[in-house]
């Protein structure tokens, strides 16, 4: 006798495991978020914006945005001089460097300030050449810059490596034939051909500049309307016992993710239809 | 006995893949479903091993009624287009799958992999991987892989569409040995005629979801019972025409059509075997292109008045003497079938 | 020096130029600065180092760390490898809002995460405080932790394994069960095998991740000493009491299993690529 089971699409056990996925996903990301909604909402947006509004708040989403835009271009920059390196040179120590541009994906933030108040600090390798320059790194502008670019070098650079791998160099070797130049490779074939990967990596980059929080810690003191980044502000401000001011800049560096959110996905259904 | 299809429908949408199909296949008998690309046969296929659920009709193998049945419950084999051999197992595992999953114990499963392996001439290859195989190497894991578990109905869907010429054609002549040692019934979707010709018993001519005719090979050949299946199935030559008292015209050629009455409009269907033209001083014709394909030739004219037509001879037919582009000839047609044309056809 | 001729030419205009300046670019802004790490850890010998990690505070925040993740990672892997198989396999109506949606904590600042965490789950709150009751606390104690590093890491595994399981034949399934495999053999012995790769890889860097964590676990975890408190909240304790040299000691240890895990990927990709080509 054969045990008769239902041809459905869907099995019991997959819609067990759909259910499982959904509560899971569910319980992880939309409570928290949604708990965070009705916080602020109970403080009441208007005592949030009161606070948003202060001097101190706008300076420091404005150093954030900064540090962003910097990262973005700097290690865009990077991203597709490094990427070209190391996808279609071969030269000694190639992977290990390689190997290295991956390393500020596991070291901790706290870490990364640490490194550099070494270097950059009271006693460190770099004091005599700061001193001599009359430039300040720790707890000033610079600092917060060279935090920002340690944690945010890999992500364009991944993207951009990736596309070049997989698209191969046809495209160019058919331009060199019909007589371009490198420029002119560049320009007209390799740029348009990484677009997609490139705006992916900067908004993946400028998401996680905003979020920085460990290093500039530690390198830039947060010193309200110096070196006091969007983050550092929530830190202060919790310590301070300033809760609206606390979940205000939070909901606003969590709406920024949000958006950033939207432009990824809106980048990846470009980049599904491109394939096709 | 054997496996029965009733009034199945299917639909996608508003697309109607399967238009209330039924027929029967007695066991042991290897069947082609043909028809062209995108006329439902792989459906109807999947539908019978369970991968699809119809939306009206059903399925009986053996006389039990499977619609309800899962697929790894109706002991059915499945031969894909693509073979979907598992490309992290060896042609061996491969083969053994389908055993494990019945827990076969290990002596006894070794034993008919490896029967399995010299059936299908697969012995010395059991420890490589798929990507390791040629396409017509990897077809026959697939199929021993199908066999493995001593199903009681085989389905292969165009198993023989991603590979060669060549190979096509010794795997055809393969299948049809396999199955005269096998006699398991055997169910294969091709859109190729010659395919289905050559390897089946019967062929089922499938368009638009339905079932247009079923027969021998030689029947739906000389015999087709719509115009679809005689335009279809053989090389042909279609033309327009008007029959009177019996003889329909297409220009200066006349030939005899039985069963038509007068002044009906019609399409004449003609086999490129059943025309035939020789040099003529006058003629009916201009010859417009001759091509010689190794053991035929194609000859390529029109009939004065406009309708052109290919005739096929042999290499060495005495007709061909003397013919060449721009020259005349005298036509003759042998064998026509005529099928009135609806308005609006 | 090499280069085939056709990656000479879709190099373009990055020559030689452009190689020192990326290798200068790496060299000051990451080797330089894990080097200073080293250094200073290194200032007491490697006797110094083993001094600094077996204090009391600084074993139990390793330990801590390290077992957390190890946690956090394993339960990743099956509800991450899961999530993509139900994305990739059964769409549904809202499925790919729940794909953005996992792309989260990609894009939020960890702090912030750490600050939602606290609003649901804190004491103070209704849901906080009926499971502080009943014995399960979450904000201020280990579960917030793991909790924490669970949202942070989430879409690695997921992001790690999608693609391999697009690129699966969804016959090969489909072969199996006309084989008469029951849906566990099916993704047991035909899904798994050629994804275990990626959700290995995936796994790792997000047990990586973990271990570097700070923002969201400063936040949730409350910083007990000897409790709730990680290396890396550690670390930072060390650096603002001014004990760079403890703190770098440490930092050395974490940074050897960054470096452990970054190799153990490097092999686990060659593996792959090995068996791919074979």
């Amino acid at each position: 006798m054969h045990r008769v089971s239902r041809a459905k699409r869907w099995g019991r056990g997959t819609t067990v495991l759909l259910v499982a996925v959904i509560v899971y996903l569910a319980a992880l990301l939309l409570l928290p978020l949604g708990a965070m909604v009705a916080q602020v909402v109970r403080t009441g947006f208007g005592s949030l914006f009161r606070e948003l509004l202060a001097p101190d708040a706008v300076r420091a989403l404005e150093l954030s945005i900064i540090l962003a835009v910097i990262a973005a271009i700097v290690n865009g920059i990077f991203g597709i001089a490094a990427g070209i390196v190391f996808v279609r040179h071969r030269f000694l120590g190639r992977r290990v460097l390689d190997a290295l541009s991956d390393m500020p994906l596991s070291v901790s933030p706290v870490m990364v300030g640490l490194a550099f108040l070494l270097i950059f600090g009271r006693g460190g390798w770099f004091e005599p050449v700061l001193q001599i320059l009359h430039f300040k790194v720790t707890f000033a502008f610079p600092g917060l810059v060279i935090a920002t670019l340690f944690v945010t070098l890999p992500f364009t650079l991944r993207e951009v490596s990736y596309v070049l791998l997989e698209l191969g160099e046809e495209e160019e070797e058919a331009a060199a034939i019909l007589g371009a130049s490198p420029w002119q490779i560049f320009w007209r074939v390799t740029l348009p051909n990484i677009k997609n990967a490139l705006a992916y990596g900067v908004t993946l980059t400028v998401a996680r500049a905003l979020g920085e929080f460990g290093a500039v810690l530690i390198l830039g003191g947060a010193i309200s309307g110096k070196t006091q980044t969007g983050t550092t502000f929530i830190n202060v401000a919790m310590e301070e016992r300033r809760e609206a001011a606390a979940y205000g800049m939070a909901l606003v560096l969590a709406v920024a993710s949000v958006l950033l959110l939207l432009v990824l996905e809106a980048l990846k259904k470009v980049e599904i239809k491109e394939a096709d | 006995m054997g496996i029965r299809v009733d009034h199945l429908t299917k639909h996608f949408g508003s697309f109607v893949a399967v238009d209330d199909v039924t027929f029967d296949i007695p066991t042991g008998e290897l069947v082609a479903l043909l028809g062209p690309s995108g006329g439902g046969k792989s459906t109807i296929l999947r539908i019978i091993a369970g991968l699809e659920r119809a939306d009206d009709g059903s399925v009986i193998l053996d006389d039990q009624r499977v619609d309800h049945l899962h697929p790894r419950a109706r002991h059915v084999g499945f031969v894909f287009q693509h073979y979907a051999l598992f490309r992290h197992m060896t042609v061996f595992q491969n083969i053994a799958f389908g055993l494990q999953v019945q827990k076969m114990p290990k002596e006894r499963r070794e034993e008919r992999v490896r029967e399995l392996l010299r059936i299908t001439g697969l012995e010395g290859l059991d420890e490589r991987y798929p990507d390791q195989l040629s396409g017509g190497q990897r077809q026959r894991v697939a199929l021993a892989r199908s066999l493995a578990p001593e199903p009681r109905l085989l389905l292969l869907d165009e198993p023989f569409g991603a590979v060669d010429a060549k190979v096509r054609e010794e795997l055809r002549r393969w299948l049809r040995r396999m199955h005269e040692q096998i006699h398991v019934t055997s169910i294969f979707v091709t859109h190729d005629q010659e395919e289905a010709f050559a390897v089946a018993d019967r062929v089922m001519i499938i368009h638009r979801g339905r079932l247009e005719q079923e027969g021998s090979p030689l029947q739906v050949l000389d015999e087709p019972s719509n115009e679809f299946v005689a335009r279809f199935v053989g090389e042909v030559n279609v033309f327009d025409s008007v029959v009177r008292e019996g003889m329909a015209e297409i220009g200066p050629v006349r030939v005899a059509v039985k069963k038509v009455e007068s002044e009906t409009v019609v399409r004449l269907v003609v086999r490129c075997y059943d025309i035939r033209l020789w040099r003529a001083e006058r003629g009916v014709a201009t010859v417009t292109r001759v091509l010689s394909f190794g053991d035929r030739v194609k000859v390529e004219a029109t009939i004065d008045g406009g309708q052109s037509f290919v005739a096929n001879f042999p290499r060495r037919s005495n007709l061909l003497t003397g013919v060449e582009p721009g020259c005349r000839a005298d036509v003759e047609i042998t064998h026509v079938r005529a099928y009135p044309v609806a308005l609006g056809d | 020096m090499k280069r085939t001729f056709g990656a000479a030419i879709a190099a373009g205009p990055m020559g030689l130029g452009a190689r020192v300046g990326v290798v200068l670019y790496l060299l000051f802004l990451v080797l330089i600065p894990l080097a200073a790490i080293v250094e200073r850890g290194f200032a007491g010998g490697v006797g110094g180092i083993w001094h600094a990690v077996v204090s009391p505070m600084a074993a139990h925040a390793l330990v801590l760390t390290l077992w957390t993740a190890a946690l956090m990672a394993v339960v990743n892997a099956v509800m991450g490898t899961a999530t993509a198989w139900i994305l990739v396999r059964h769409p549904f109506p809202g499925s790919r809002f729940l794909a953005t949606l996992v792309d989260l904590p990609f894009a939020i600042p960890t702090l912030v995460a750490g600050i939602m965490l606290v609003t649901l789950f804190g004491p103070q709150t209704a849901l906080g405080g009926w499971l502080t009751v009943h014995g399960v606390p979450i904000v201020f104690a280990t579960p917030g932790i793991i909790l924490a590093l669970l949202f942070i890491t989430m879409p690695l595994v997921v992001r790690a394994v999608e693609p391999v399981l697009i690129e699966l034949d969804p016959a090969e399934e489909e072969a199996a069960a006309t084989l008469g495999a029951k849906p566990w053999t099916t993704f047991f012995r035909v899904v798994l095998p050629p994804i275990l790769p990626a959700v290995a890889s995936g796994t790792i860097q997000c047990f990586a991740r973990a271990v570097a964590e700070f923002g969201s676990v400063v936040v949730v975890s409350g910083n007990i000493p000897g409790k709730t408190l990680t290396a890396p909240v550690y670390i930072f304790g060390e650096v603002e009491g001014d004990r760079p040299v403890v703190a770098a000691a440490v930092s050395v240890v974490l940074l050897l299993v960054a470096v452990g895990l970054l190799l153990a990927t490097r092999v686990l990709q060659q593996q792959f690529v090995r068996r791919e080509r074979a």
